[in-house]
């Protein structure tokens, strides 16, 4: 993970939310290991209790779990991850539509403008 | 855990603390910040019991401070400290003999990882080197409390990286406090849990860096500079 932080949002949930893409782009796998605490920190460049705040955050919304004893891994369950996945665009086409009414575009032009741009990536 | 109560500090006429009441908490990184003479080194000298307060008082689990307080805790000045003549292993050695508490192994460890050779003179390593070596010798040492005054002072960038990275990777959070000051925050800011600010001798705000993104959705910068405008 490298990349530089936001630095007026939370960097637990900068790293939550990159843990995540990874883990709908499929980087990241169920049942994968994810590195230390200490390791992670060291790795990203952040503090220790950042981290362990990220893992605890994610324990809770069901998305990794903790075995005592051998660390955190990427939940088993696969109906999470697809409810993730769910979210996560959701989340994105709702900041999409969000930001194109706020300029005053309707539905029916926003789904034109998809239709034609899908149209062009077929054709190239 | 660090209690600081109603600590002030003058110097003959000047006043370099007033009033200072803070708390530590443990397991966390903490910033001291605040503009040159705001009170950053001596509020830090005092903790460490390096200086007494005129009035008020530092507790550290329960206990007053003392000169003592040296066994339980790792001071690194912001000045040049060492003997000169010593080599980097003899440094070392000098340490291991003076502090029961001091991790040999750790310190070996720190030294491959900054690059630094036990044969090096102590005046011929450069700026940066030395601030590493300073570094290996304050957190070898197996203390539950460290203190960094301006550990950054006068580093360019890539040294500074290597020095966070480091603290990252050598600091244990679950049984080590760490406190730094430092005029740099934005260097540091992804490493601090909370921020003490201060301002002419004075704490001005305590808070923790993560709510100040949150709720404020400030840099810590930002924040620092809007607290200091509105005290």
């Amino acid at each position: 993970m490298n990349h530089e932080f936001n630095r007026h949002k939370p960097i637990y949930k900068q790293i939550m939310e990159h843990i995540c893409q990874d883990i709908v782009r499929g980087t990241y796998e169920h049942g994968d290991k994810l590195p230390s605490v200490r390791d992670f920190a060291v790795q990203v460049g952040v503090n220790a209790n950042t981290i362990q705040r990220v893992y605890q955050e994610l324990e809770r919304d069901g998305i990794v779990e903790s075995k005592r004893g051998q660390g955190t891994f990427i939940t088993e369950n696969e109906e999470r991850i697809n409810v993730l996945k769910e979210e996560m665009k959701k989340e994105i086409v709702q900041r999409f539509i969000t930001d194109m009414m706020k300029m005053g575009f309707t539905y029916h032009e926003m789904m034109t403008t998809i239709e034609e741009e899908a149209k062009n990536d077929d054709s190239s | 855990m660090i209690q600081v109560n109603q600590v002030s500090k003058s110097f003959l006429t000047r006043k370099a603390l007033s009033d200072c009441r803070v708390t530590f908490e443990q397991g966390k990184i903490t910033g001291v910040i605040g503009e040159n003479g705001s009170g950053k080194t001596t509020l830090l000298k005092i903790i460490a019991g390096l200086l007494k307060p005129t009035k008020g008082t530092v507790l550290i689990d329960g206990k007053h401070v003392t000169r003592r307080i040296c066994q339980r805790l790792a001071f690194l000045h912001d000045q040049d400290y060492f003997y000169w003549y010593f080599t980097v292993g003899e440094l070392i050695r000098y340490y291991d003999a003076v502090y029961d508490d001091f991790n040999k192994e750790k310190a070996e460890t720190m030294l491959l990882f900054m690059n630094l050779r036990e044969g090096q003179k102590i005046n011929h390593l450069s700026k940066g080197n030395l601030t590493r070596l300073k570094m290996v010798v304050t957190l070898a040492r197996d203390v539950p409390y460290i203190i960094l005054d301006e550990p950054f002072l006068g580093l360019d960038p890539m040294v500074r990286k290597s020095i966070i990275k480091s603290m990252l990777q050598f600091i244990d959070l679950s049984k080590q406090t760490l406190i730094m000051s430092t005029h740099e925050v934005n260097e540091v800011d992804l490493i601090l849990d909370d921020v003490v600010l201060l301002k002419r001798g004075q704490v001005i705000a305590h808070q923790s860096i993560e709510k100040i993104r949150e709720y404020e959705q400030k840099d810590v910068v930002t924040w620092m500079e809007d607290m200091y405008q509105s005290v």
